[in-house]
């Protein structure tokens, strides 16, 4: 703390130069005219750039920015005196005017053009902001044009998209501008969210009095809606049919999540099944059975097919989900096998969203079930987590099955309890297939069973039969392409990669996406679907894309890739209708949560909770209730920290639902059901 | 702070004449001063001077002015208290009703006058100069990609810096983006930490995360401390604490002041025991829920049975410009008072502080249940609403 206080006194007591704000009267000034303090003064809003580069590249505390934040001023005034206003004879009003226009511009343009390009435009189309800008941007490009290639989508200015017709219009030559107004984004590196540095000449860390400070700097500032020029995409094909032909001859893509309670064998079944497939070679079974037995885990051979990392190898524990594939007689099966322990939830939420149907695995070892399945184990919670998420189709795999000598009253004592409980927490009886096996020695797993034990009293499919009847849902390709990032990492090649789930629509390599919320164009340079590289990929598939056009620094998990014309609706307040949860305390409004959305996770708040409804029929109970208890159902306001990419869940599921998490605890599901203009 | 004089008449009217000491006593006094108080501090000046040949000169001269305060802006990272009015005392430099703005300073005077010094206020001057009072925290609350660094003074929780990093995750063949990102956001983290954390003042530090991430971070930490012959981190090694939170998000913090370990290091700290206090709050509303209310229609209403056994109530409301609606709340604690309840008042740069807030900034625990109070619900709601909205 000494430090801040040493910063403070000197910049306060010496340096007195900036006193304009504060330190002495009003009637001070009357030296200057107001145009000519505009001039001089310090203004926060008018140097967007020099705040938010430095903001970006030290987004920590600000009573440190102070002093900078005046010293990067100063380039500014400078340009802007070079100008050589007088010159132009303006009248005080017309100057400022200019002044504004200008600002704006090189917000949007940066320094890419000198100043008097800028001014002339700005005179010649009468201080019209938007006018100038297409002028400027137009010359521009036709410079751009004659250009031999450069890279094609630069930081901005504008992005085409090629020619383009609706799919009912046939004859629109010219396209289609749909609006101009562009962010600055020729500044820094912004990580995450714009800093709005709009707020006058005041710091932005002061408070009005009555107002908590904390609630001031919790709430970020929000995203400007800004639209851009986009040409609205000439749609080639219909997407069904381009579906069809491309995927109508191969085998259905199916994901499965791998969930259950820590420890209860998921890796390792996984491991099992890829290696009897003959996935993994030999000589990489033997190295991982001799590096196990290593240090001393040599029973968790199979687990480290799919736990990589180090750390997990030498924990025992999976941590982050793992992939793989294989294939069964009609499907190609990509399974995600997620991590058990209730630390990691938050990355077995991110596989669950890719989802298409899970494999609860379940430890029939004696106490090893009941440990899991009670309250607060894993197999509850994953389980409900699954099925908030949308997926209702399960198989459970009741594992470890050789620890009880192939027990069928424990098989059965098993069933039993977990039907009751999924039955309850919304999966259909039809939906649950229940199969004994074993992970370890391979029982049951890709073969009907050999054991004796077993055979007397099982004839049903094994486990790879279970996972072949699954059901694959329908993709919807049609619909505004909808891609949630789960990952973003450097390619082999240039630029950079997100991975994710194409939620909705069709993406081809060289399709221009808008990531959101941040809005910023990018264009697709490559895709890959499970490794292989593909020239489309449609909703359901698991992709890597390569993006080109923005920042790696500008891109997180947890953004969307939208259609650029029908976005992606970015808020930070939205109405949910939240199914509770055992919960231990109950819920009132004012009740600070994490949600998580896809793979997103961010800090949010329960604003208000307006109407209690009846679980079975959904009809209002009580309207503004004071707390929600357990397993209620209500509608509630949740407050965002910063602006997320969400959807109505009438329109699109997958971005329509919400997990909230209290100290590792998930206390409720949510669906959007309307979001906010903020 | 230090409090160098105190004069108050009967009717509640007088002056008090502090120092603060430190930054957290800036809060205090943000507390303290409300619109319309007269405050008397030294200050800078600018004076033109004009000499016999007609050019002018400014000065910045030091001295002393006592304002009428309209507004009051706080900025809570930097600990500055910015008091704006005019001047309503004949000085050498300033006219009277001329405007100034007042920057409270560390380790200078100033003297307050109220026209009515309430109980509120006066507690918070025994609060603010009492010594014992004293036992700053670091805490580092992370995952995987995400940390806070904050110190925790005994009425403000700082955010000092937030470290939000994309790492990579692990991908078939691919682990070594992962762990290097991961190196780089620890090494984020540690930097943050050095520049930061005063070790000097700091009583302990504690690294709270759910899974492994702690361990790992520290492990790395001192690896590097060691590799780079950081005498800092190494002589300070003792001072961390490791210790579980489910999440690097800042409200983790109220898991981290829950964990016993942490609380036989600091004691009974006053954001330890808020977190506490508003639990066994949301624990009653649970197990009884007529005998737990929030709101200050409710409030008043249990008041009113005198069954209020303990209330929690946000400093945020005292700050309230309205004088009457703060006349209202000092009348409530009070009264809560009289009737031999317990009050207390929350701080709102707390974690627990800023939930209480959004929950209307005032809740009760009973004595007995009062059922009649949950019926009334319809009426008391509009209430409640206002009150936040
Ligand atoms: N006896 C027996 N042991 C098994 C079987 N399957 C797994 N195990 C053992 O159970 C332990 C945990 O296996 P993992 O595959 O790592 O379990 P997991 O569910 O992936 O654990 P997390 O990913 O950490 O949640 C290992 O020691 C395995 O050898 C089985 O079918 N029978
Ligand atoms: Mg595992």
């Amino acid at each position: 703390m000494a430090r801040h206080r040493n910063v403070r006194n000197r910049s306060y007591s010496d340096d007195y130069d900036y006193d304009d704000l504060y330190g002495h009267s009003v009637e001070d000034e009357s030296c200057l005219s107001p145009s000519d303090t505009e001039q001089w003064m310090y203004d926060r809003s008018r140097n967007q750039q020099a705040i938010s580069a430095f903001l970006d590249s030290q987004n920590d505390i600000q009573e440190e920015a102070e002093d900078e934040v005046y010293d990067a001023s100063h380039p500014g005034l400078e340009r802007r005196d070079s100008v050589g206003l007088r010159s132009l004879n303006l009248s005080e009003d017309e100057e400022a005017r200019l002044m504004s226009c200008l600002d704006e511009l090189r917000n949007v343009l940066g320094d890419s053009v000198p100043d008097n390009v800028l001014i002339q435009s700005v005179i010649n189309h009468k201080f019209d902001f938007n006018k100038a800008l297409d002028e400027i941007l137009n010359n521009k490009q036709s410079k751009d044009c004659d250009r031999p290639k450069e890279e094609p989508v630069k930081p901005l200015p504008t992005v085409h998209i090629e020619a383009a017709k609706d799919l009912v219009s046939t004859t629109s030559k010219a396209p289609i501008v749909i609006s101009t107004n562009l962010e600055p984004k020729a500044k820094g590196v912004v990580k995450g969210f714009k800093v709005s540095s709009s707020d006058g000449s005041s710091s932005s860390s002061q408070t009005p009095r009555d107002q908590s400070p904390i609630a001031e700097r919790g709430s970020t500032p929000k995203p400007d809606d800004d639209t851009r020029i986009v040409k609205v995409k000439e749609s080639k094909v219909d997407p069904k049919k381009q579906y069809t032909d491309e995927r109508g001859s191969e085998k259905d893509h199916l994901y499965i999540v791998v969930i259950g309670h820590v420890d209860a064998g998921k890796s390792t079944l996984m491991g099992r099944i890829l290696c009897d497939l003959g996935e993994v070679s030999q000589r990489t079974l033997h190295k991982y059975e001799q590096e196990s037995k290593k240090i001393g885990k040599q029973s968790f051979m199979y687990a480290w097919v799919l736990d990589e990392t180090g750390e997990e190898r030498v924990r025992g524990i999976t941590m982050d989900v793992g992939r793989a594939q294989f294939e069964t007689k009609t499907k190609k099966v990509i399974i995600l096998d997620a991590p058990g322990h209730a630390d990691f939830i938050p990355n077995m939420i991110t596989g669950a969203g890719q989802a298409d149907v899970a494999l609860l695995v379940v430890d029939a070892t004696t106490g090893e079930f009941e440990s899991g399945f009670e309250l607060g184990g894993q197999t509850r919670e994953h389980a409900l987590l699954v099925r908030s998420l949308g997926v209702n189709q399960l198989a459970v795999a009741v594992n470890k099955l050789d620890t009880t000598n192939w027990s069928q009253e424990r098989f059965n004592e098993i069933t039993k309890k977990l039907k009751a409980f999924l039955k309850q927490a919304g999966f259909k009886d039809s939906d649950v297939t229940f199969v004994p096996c074993s992970g370890l020695t391979g029982e049951n797993l890709i073969k009907p069973p050999s054991e004796s034990e077993l055979l007397k009293w099982y004839n049903g499919p094994c486990l790879l039969d279970v996972i072949d009847n699954f059901n694959v849902p329908e993709r919807p390709v049609s619909k505004p392409l909808r891609m949630s990032i789960n990952d973003v990492f450097k390619g082999t090649g240039s630029g950079f990669c997100v991975a994710g789930r194409i939620e909705n629509g069709i993406l081809n390599k060289g399709d221009k996406v808008l990531v959101c919320p941040t809005k910023e164009m990018a264009e697709v340079r490559g895709l890959s679907i499970n490794d292989m590289s593909s020239n489309v990929a449609f909703a359901g598939d698991q992709v890597s894309v390569t993006l080109s056009g923005v920042d790696i620094q500008n891109v997180s998990v947890g953004y969307i890739l939208s259609d650029p014309v029908q976005q992606v609706p970015v808020t930070t307040r939205f109405e949910a209708r939240l199914v509770v949860f055992n919960v231990k305390v109950p819920i009132t409004k004012g009740f600070p949560v994490l949600i998580h959305h896809q793979s997103l996770v961010e800090s949010a708040n329960i604003v208000k909770l307006k109407a209690l409804l009846n679980k079975s029929t959904g009809e209002l109970v009580k309207k503004k209730p004071r707390c929600l208890g357990n397993n209620s159902v209500a509608v509630v306001d949740i407050e965002v920290c910063r602006p997320i990419c969400v959807e109505r869940y009438k329109d699109v599921k997958e971005l329509g639902r919400v997990m909230l998490r209290v100290s590792g605890v998930t206390i409720a599901a949510g669906l959007v059901t309307d979001i906010y203009n903020t | 702070m230090k409090l160098v004089h105190k004069n108050i008449e009967k009717d509640g009217c007088g002056s008090i004449s502090l120092i603060p000491e430190e930054s957290e006593d800036m809060w205090h006094a943000y507390n303290l001063i409300a619109e319309g108080d007269a405050v008397t501090a030294s200050t800078v000046r600018k004076v033109q001077t004009e000499s016999s040949t007609g050019s002018s000169t400014s000065n910045r001269v030091r001295t002393t002015l006592t304002i009428r305060v309209e507004t009051i802006d706080f900025d809570t990272q930097a600990c500055v208290l910015r008091l704006k009015g005019r001047n309503i005392v004949e000085n050498q430099y300033v006219k009277m009703g001329a405007y100034h703005t007042l920057d409270l300073e560390l380790n200078r005077k100033f003297i307050l006058q109220k026209i009515l010094w309430d109980s509120v206020a006066l507690e918070r001057v025994d609060m603010a100069c009492d010594p014992a009072q004293n036992a700053d925290v670091a805490a580092v609350v992370m995952q995987e990609g995400l940390a806070h660094i904050c110190l925790i003074t005994p009425s403000m929780t700082l955010v000092r810096s937030k470290i939000d990093m994309t790492i990579p995750r692990k991908r078939k063949g691919f682990t070594q983006q992962h762990e290097k990102g991961l190196n780089k956001f620890y090494d984020a983290v540690m930097q943050g930490i050095l520049r930061h954390v005063e070790f000097s003042v700091v009583k302990c530090v504690i690294i709270a995360s759910p899974g492994f991430v702690k361990d790992q971070f520290f492990e790395y930490m001192m690896q590097q401390a060691v590799k780079t012959d950081n005498k800092l981190l190494i002589d300070n090694k003792s001072k961390f604490l490791l210790v579980k939170a489910s999440s690097g998000f800042k409200h983790s913090l109220k898991e981290v002041l829950q964990e016993p370990a942490v609380i036989t290091k600091i004691s009974d700290t006053k954001a330890a025991s808020e977190v506490k206090l508003l639990e066994s709050f949301y624990t009653m509303l649970q197990l009884e829920p007529a005998k737990a209310f929030y709101g200050k229609k409710h409030v008043e209403k249990a008041n009113e049975a005198m069954a209020i056994e303990i209330l929690m109530i946000s400093d945020k409301l005292f700050r309230c410009q309205d004088v009457l609606k703060r006349k209202e709340y000092v009348t409530l604690v009070d009264s809560v008072r009289e009737n031999g309840g317990d009050v207390r008042i929350f701080s709102s740069m707390h974690v627990s502080g800023e939930q209480l807030d959004q929950l209307t900034g005032i809740a009760a625990i009973l004595r007995f249940p009062m059922p009649e109070l949950e019926d009334s619900d319809a009426e008391d709601n509009s209430d409640v609403d206002s009150d936040s909205d």
